[in-house]
């Protein structure tokens, strides 16, 4: 750097020739110089205060950010820590309550093709389609002649197929492994379970994810590593439900019906024990939903929870015992049968003529729905409709199954006084079996509400009252006797005390306009045994015909009632109930006195 | 005194750089015997999920029916029924075992000629 001088010659020379003190010259420069150096340290002081700055700026960024990372991952193990829950299957087992498997994993292979890789195409197909007689030889050969250079062949496949395809020894066939959903027990509680598909999918692992059920419900639970891979525990009794399913499907079969379904269920805790749809199928190979048709006629519907039915007769024993409730009747009140009943234009009958007049126990006995209707009047629609909202038939039941919650009971749009006398006795009012279960259930169990549950518990629900429990008691007094001596005779299961209400509701048509001459839906609502009551049975046949008679018979009677019969003597055994002796009535003490 | 010092702390220096040496290898070693143990326990229970799917799938009702049926004629089983059930006093139990002495029992306090009941 070439430095000014101070006194540089030629200004000091000129300066004197004009008489200037030179000194001055100096000082100028002096000073120039010195406000350079001034001005040079400040900008080095500035650049080093800015790098010191950029260097605690990137430290904070650092540290910002580690800590932003740690509470924002999750926290994972270290490499030395026990790495146990990354070991157990990634979809947790299913159990029945006394934890025997309803579902499970099982890991298999998928079988994978890379056709660039192949190299006897025509062979490798003709010799799969030897393993696997559902494909088809032109397609496999199209596939792999083609563009692509990745197709799937099978998404599972047993460990022997896996064998044969592996001696099939070419290079473009491959296998990934899979982890598949199994159902050991088949087709059983085939519409609780629902049944499990595969989600994203990779060559390494696929997602296993529920497409129905409970495993759909459940789903989250089930695929949430934190559970440890903890076993989902289901109120279902295994055995219970295997004997339950076979005994309906025989009474579906000698019934000549197209469907049925059976819940059965504990009155205190509102756990499900079994829940029977007919007619099913087999999670493990879950048929496609159809496409076309009726939906109700599919196997994939659940009747007892998708079904929504006018549920007859059933109803009645609500109407009485909320009339027993409010005090406007006891069981000895005589109420007006005299027939018909008019209302405007419409014209309620009964099965057959009853009289003048019946006792309350005698109307539910023989099932007269002009002494209903009669009684649902004096009630009226608001009265009515509250006690039916409080067990629950305004709702869609709250059981934990995807399905249950589009099946939102049909009520009358506009609640008249004519749909408060069909209502009362179970017309105008769509619901499924599960919540007739749940109603009877709060009649069973004196008076409180229940509310169904596939989970298994462990202390009784302590719902909210919605009778009293002298009414519940007389109304379960009314039930026992419409099997000792009314239109459920057939009910009768020595040593198990049933009691139960029958009800025969003709079918409306799908297209509107009335109901069938010869389709019913025949229910058969029962709790046992009727004196303490522990559990609720409810059974519905779809159409069935009783052709043993002289004339094809359809009424409740003659159909649900047998099959709920020999389900209670099959069924209750096994639930480990032995049959006792009914307590009688009390011998009547008759006051006399002279 | 001093380079008594600097060869103490050297020597202590170089002592703990052994340790942490074979520390670090130790741990290595564990840690990699861990893996290997977990690696058996997955297998060990991905075994064990088989055998008990395997176990579901044989006792699946349908079958245990079908088999029962197939050996009526040996096991006779029959499906539980109310009637099934009996009270504790329709059980014939085995006699009770008389226990006879057939000779007299030698203690010292007994009385000569007296027998046992």
């Amino acid at each position: 750097m070439i430095r000014t001088p101070l006194r540089p010659l030629a200004r000091i020379l000129r300066a004197r020739d004009v008489g200037e003190n030179p000194d001055a010259i100096e000082r100028e420069n002096i000073r120039l110089r010195h406000e350079e150096m001034r001005d040079k340290a400040r900008y080095r002081a500035e650049g080093r205060l800015l790098v010191l700055a950029v260097a605690f700026l990137a430290g904070f960024i650092t540290v910002g950010a580690r800590m932003g990372a740690l509470a924002f991952s999750e926290a994972q193990e270290p490499r030395a820590g026990a790495a146990g829950s990354r070991i157990v299957a990634q979809r947790a087992d299913i159990v029945d309550r006394k934890g025997r498997i309803l579902a499970t994993n099982l890991e298999t292979h998928s079988l994978y093709a890379q056709p660039h890789q192949m190299i006897d195409k025509e062979r490798v197909a003709k010799e799969l389609v030897a393993i696997f007689p559902d494909l088809k030889e032109e397609r496999l050969i199209k596939d792999f002649t083609g563009k692509r250079k990745f197709l799937w062949i099978k998404k599972k496949i047993s460990p022997e197929q896996k064998q044969a395809v592996h001696d099939i020894g070419d290079p473009g066939l491959l296998f990934g492994p899979r982890e598949m959903r199994l159902y050991p027990n088949g087709k059983l509680a085939a519409h609780v379970l629902g049944g499990a598909s595969f989600g994203k999918e990779d060559v390494r692992a696929a997602e296993l994810i529920g497409v129905a059920g409970v495993e759909k419900h459940f789903d989250e639970a089930l695929r949430d590593p934190a559970n440890g891979g903890k076993a989902l525990t289901l109120s279902i009794d295994l055995t219970v439900q295997a004997a339950a399913e076979r005994v309906l499907y025989g009474g579906m079969k000698l019934m000549n019906a197209k469907g049925a379904t059976s819940v059965l269920m504990d009155v205190h805790t509102g756990e499900i024990i079994s829940l029977v749809s007919l007619p099913d199928f087999d999670p493990n190979d879950r048929p496609r939903p159809p496409t076309e048709g009726n939906p109700s006629d599919s196997p994939l519907f659940n009747r007892a929870v998708q079904g929504l039915y006018e549920l007859g007769s059933t109803f009645k024993i609500f109407t009485a015992a909320q009339a027993m409730d409010l005090g406007l009747a006891h069981s000895e009140t005589m109420i007006k049968t005299a027939g018909p009943l008019r209302w405007g234009k419409f014209k309620i009958r009964d099965f057959r003529n009853y009289g003048a007049e019946l006792s309350l126990t005698k109307v539910i006995v023989k099932s007269s729905n002009i002494g209903t209707a009669r009684l649902a009047q004096v009630i009226g629609a608001e009265r009515q409709q509250n006690f039916l909202r409080d067990l629950g038939f305004f709702e869609p039941t709250p059981i934990e199954l995807v399905e249950a919650q589009g099946a939102d009971p049909l009520l009358p749009k506009k609640w008249s006084e004519l749909s408060t006398m069909t209502v009362s006795y179970g017309h105008g009012l769509s619901s499924s079996p599960l919540h007739l279960a749940a109603g009877y259930a709060a009649i069973a169990n004196g008076g409180k509400r229940v509310v169904p549950t596939l989970l298994r518990q462990d202390s009784p629900q302590d719902g909210a009252r919605v009778m009293s429990e002298a009414a519940a008691k007389e109304s379960r007094t009314m039930l026992r006797k419409v099997v000792t001596e009314g239109t459920a005779s057939f009910g009768e299961v020595p040593g198990y005390a049933v009691g139960g209400k029958t009800g025969t509701a003709d079918k409306p048509k799908e297209r509107g306009g009335g109901y069938y001459e010869d389709k019913v839906i025949a229910t058969f609502a029962s709790m046992f045994p009727a004196h303490d009551p522990k559990y609720v049975l409810i059974v519905t046949l779809d159409e069935p015909v009783e052709t043993s008679g002289p004339e094809p018979r359809r009424t409740a009677g003659w159909t649900a009632v047998p099959v709920a019969a020999e389900m209670i003597g099959r069924v209750a055994p096994l639930l480990g109930m032995r049959p006792e002796v009914e307590p009688g009535a009390l011998a009547g003490i008759t006051l006399t006195s002279n | 005194m001093r380079s008594m010092m600097f060869l103490l702390t050297a020597l202590a220096v170089i002592g703990l750089a052994v340790w942490a040496y074979r520390e670090n290898y130790r741990t290595q070693d564990v840690i990699s015997q861990t893996e290997q143990l977990q690696r058996e326990i997955g297998e060990a229970r991905s075994r064990l999920a088989v055998l008990r799917a395997e176990w579901a799938y044989l006792n699946r009702p349908d079958r245990l029916r079908d088999l029962a049926e197939l050996n009526f004629d040996r096991l006779q089983l029959l499906q539980l029924r109310p009637d099934q059930f009996g009270k504790v006093d329709q059980v014939s139990y085995p006699p009770v075992e008389r226990i006879d002495f057939d000779g007299i029992v030698d203690v010292s306090s007994q009385p000569l000629g007296e027998d046992f009941p």
